[in-house]
């Protein structure tokens, strides 16, 4: 399998929550780490990307947020006027409004149309030879499918015209494992593991693209081995607790109540986690980060991620 | 312990004597709650949480209408594979989680395709129009794949349970939507979209082959970018969907309706991690504007309240920084209890781990905390659910958590 870093297209995906945009803002930033220049997409505009780069604003038009690292944010509209402007030559200086207004109309009328202005706005930075990389925030796992299947549907749809001669080639791109890679991140809970085994089913059997990784995030550390265990325990018990607490002359039962919930909470987590090794494929690596006890997030934690990342990827 | 409050805002005047609000006071009031807000919060279980302790408090006939449950939360339910129609949770499963139940639980799951299709049934003027739309691909694509209809429909199957007057009251979790709102615009969207200047452009020239000069650049940039066979296609759909216009439209109207009536109230849930609560917070905001009722805020998964005591900060780093001391003290105490036990670098490896998980968990819990505190919206109810050590997939795991929401 092609590795990650060495693709040129990496939509990454994942369960609302499961810190989709921190995983691609990390994986962008790894990548410009080592030289390479790249461009990361936020999809769903909800523009939160600026943040973990603690940089201003993003928009359609790319900005340098890091060195050699570019982030810009999808506008499905802006992007159908560059491609008209651009590819078509269809003059539409001063008519803008009509322009948008058909669009908006064509994009909720005709399925897909929304998508294929995403997918091809994205494979055209690939194809321009401007980027080593481009990363993609794309949208929620329950999303993805129809975004990276639009050229597909679309292409069942529409016989001929100018979208359909575009399609072919997108299509291309997206079925080389080579160029083009998704990666889907989870956390070791029970509906994000859920929801990952049967994406991976579906970006199998509905779109041509590869799924390149999956991300376990946040996984909790392992406190104690076998033997440790049972000295938790008979610490924990009266007699020994009260013997702690005497020594140090406070209350120690939080304490090691805090610890319990911490091994609870991992053990419930690493059923999930075998769930989730049984129902990939095992071709697909799977790359796990740690949780972050940090106070906030920011481009503080985004360089920590990408070093886990870094780290789980071997280099 | 960790129970529902009252608004804690200073802008409202807090009357002595009126009754505290609860989920119990809530629900007890109104036909349909809604529960929204972002992804991976627990919607769907705090949405059959609440209807579960309804039917168990309220003796009223309860339907929890859910999305995408985890299986085995559907399986408690009794949803495997049963799909959008509506089934009684079974009273062996209330004996198994130790109720008594005073009225009905009914539970039923989100069809999206299904609940197009018998829309479809339902507004086609004759059978030859709804087996032609039934089999048009574009209709087929728009119904099972494009997830804006799913916003749309599961408000449209709101709206139909609602008006057999079946049930006293309906919960209804909200689809994962891009945008937290979508599903609020989706009936006035769909009304916007059928009585369309454009939808009628696009139709005209395939009756009469009229092309005035407004429409010419229209029709050029579509027949560009789509082909003409295709633009043909999509007319020929919507010449057979105007049929069913007026219904679409009066429907998605009161779907609107529904949604802003006394009667129905919205339920934000929201972890505390900052991301999802910007979120949930910017959706209450919205919902007040649009001047719709904001019942209640469910703050799941919250660290227990011993993280946060500055007492614990202390006892960590002594058991940190004495850790060596400490363990040569207890030693012999635990290997009394076990020979094995009573090794003291381990005893103090383990006091170290222990101190230090308690500090990192104690980062995070603090960090809640301040983001509960800055909390900008004051729904009339708030309530917060401690972190559960296991996943709730069945009814006793559902009682629990309703049990910390209820009063």
């Amino acid at each position: 399998m092609t590795p990650l870093l060495e693709r040129k297209l990496v939509f990454v995906t994942g369960k609302g929550g499961t810190g989709k945009t921190t995983v691609a803002s990390a994986l962008a930033l790894l990548a410009a780490s080592r030289g390479k220049k790249v461009l990361i997409c936020e999809v769903d505009a909800k523009g939160e990307l600026a943040g973990y780069y603690e940089s201003p604003p993003t928009a359609f038009k790319e900005r340098e947020v890091q060195p050699g690292l570019f982030a810009m944010t999808m506008d499905t509209e802006a992007s159908l006027r560059e491609y008209l402007k651009l590819q078509l030559h269809i003059p539409i200086v001063g008519r803008i409004g009509p322009v948008a207004k058909a669009f908006d109309f064509l994009a909720t009328a005709a399925p897909g149309v929304r998508e294929i202005m995403t997918v091809g706005k994205l494979c055209f930075e690939v194809r321009s030879g401007d980027w080593d990389m481009v990363v993609v925030d794309a949208p929620a796992t329950g999303h993805i499918v129809g975004q990276l299947a639009a050229p597909q549907a679309v292409n069942g749809l529409v016989k001929v015209g100018l979208i359909r001669t575009q399609t072919d080639w997108m299509l291309d791109m997206l079925s080389d494992p080579e160029i083009t890679g998704l990666l889907a991140v989870c956390t070791p809970e029970e509906m994000p593991v859920t929801e990952t085994i049967e994406l991976a089913d579906r970006v199998r059997e509905e779109t041509t693209v590869q799924l390149a990784a999956v991300v376990v995030n946040r996984v909790l550390p392992e406190l104690f081995g076998r033997q440790e265990e049972a000295v938790f325990d008979a610490l924990a018990a009266p007699g020994p607790l009260a013997e702690l607490n005497g020594l140090i002359d406070g209350q120690a039962g939080p304490v090691l109540e805090a610890a319990r919930l911490a091994v609870t909470m991992r053990r419930t987590r690493s059923t999930h986690l075998e769930r989730l090794r049984g129902g990939i494929d095992p071709d697909v690596p799977l790359l796990y980060l740690p949780f972050l006890f940090s106070r906030s997030h920011g481009l503080r934690t985004t360089k920590q991620v990408a070093g886990s990342l870094g780290e789980e990827l071997g280099l | 312990m960790m129970a529902a409050r009252a608004p804690r805002t200073g802008k409202r005047k807090v009357d002595a004597d009126a009754p505290v609000l609860t989920m119990d006071s809530l629900l007890a009031t109104k036909e349909i709650v809604v529960a929204c807000g972002p992804g991976g919060v627990g919607k769907t279980t705090t949405a059959a949480a609440s209807a579960l302790m309804a039917a168990i408090n309220h003796g009223s006939k309860v339907l929890v209408l859910t999305v995408d449950p985890a299986k085995r939360l559907a399986n408690a339910l009794g949803l495997d594979g049963i799909g959008n129609t509506e089934h009684r949770v079974p009273n062996a499963a209330f004996k198994a989680a130790g109720v008594k139940p005073r009225g009905e639980l009914w539970a039923a799951m989100l069809d999206t395709k299904e609940s197009w299709d018998s829309l479809i049934r339902q507004h086609a003027p004759d059978e030859q129009t709804r087996d032609e739309i039934l089999a048009n691909p574009l209709y087929q694509n728009i119904a099972g794949r494009f997830i804006q209809s799913h916003d749309y429909i599961a408000m449209e199957r709101l709206y139909e349970i609602h008006s057999t007057g079946e049930y006293d009251l309906i919960v209804v979790d909200t689809p994962p939507t891009r945008n937290a709102l979508d599903f609020l615009d989706a009936p006035e969207r769909l009304a916007d979209f059928f009585s369309s200047r454009l939808l009628r452009w696009l139709i005209v020239p395939y009756r009469s082959k009229l092309i005035n000069v407004a429409t010419k650049p229209f029709y050029q940039i579509s027949d560009r970018i789509l082909g003409t066979e295709f633009m043909g296609d999509i007319s020929e759909f919507f010449i057979l969907f105007q049929s069913m216009y007026d219904g679409f439209v009066e429907r998605s109207k009161a779907v609107g309706r529904l949604l802003s009536d006394r009667r129905t109230t919205f339920v934000v849930v929201s972890t505390l991690e900052a991301t999802p609560l910007r979120e949930a917070e910017f959706f209450a905001e919205q919902l007040t504007e649009r001047k719709l009722h904001l019942g209640a805020i469910v703050l799941n998964k919250i660290l227990p309240d011993y993280l946060q005591g500055r007492a614990g900060t202390k006892v960590a780093e002594a058991m940190k920084d004495r850790a060596g001391d400490l363990a040569a003290s207890l030693a012999p105490g635990l290997a009394s209890v076990d020979a094995a036990l009573g090794d003291p670098t381990q005893i103090a490896r383990v006091l170290t781990e222990v101190a230090d998980s308690y500090l990192n968990f104690q980062v995070v819990a603090l960090r809640e905390m301040e983001e509960r505190a800055s909390l900008a919206v004051a729904p009339d109810v708030l309530a917060t659910v401690p972190f559960f050590d296991t996943d709730i997939y069945d009814l006793s795991g559902l009682l629990r958590l309703g049990e910390q929401i209820w009063t």
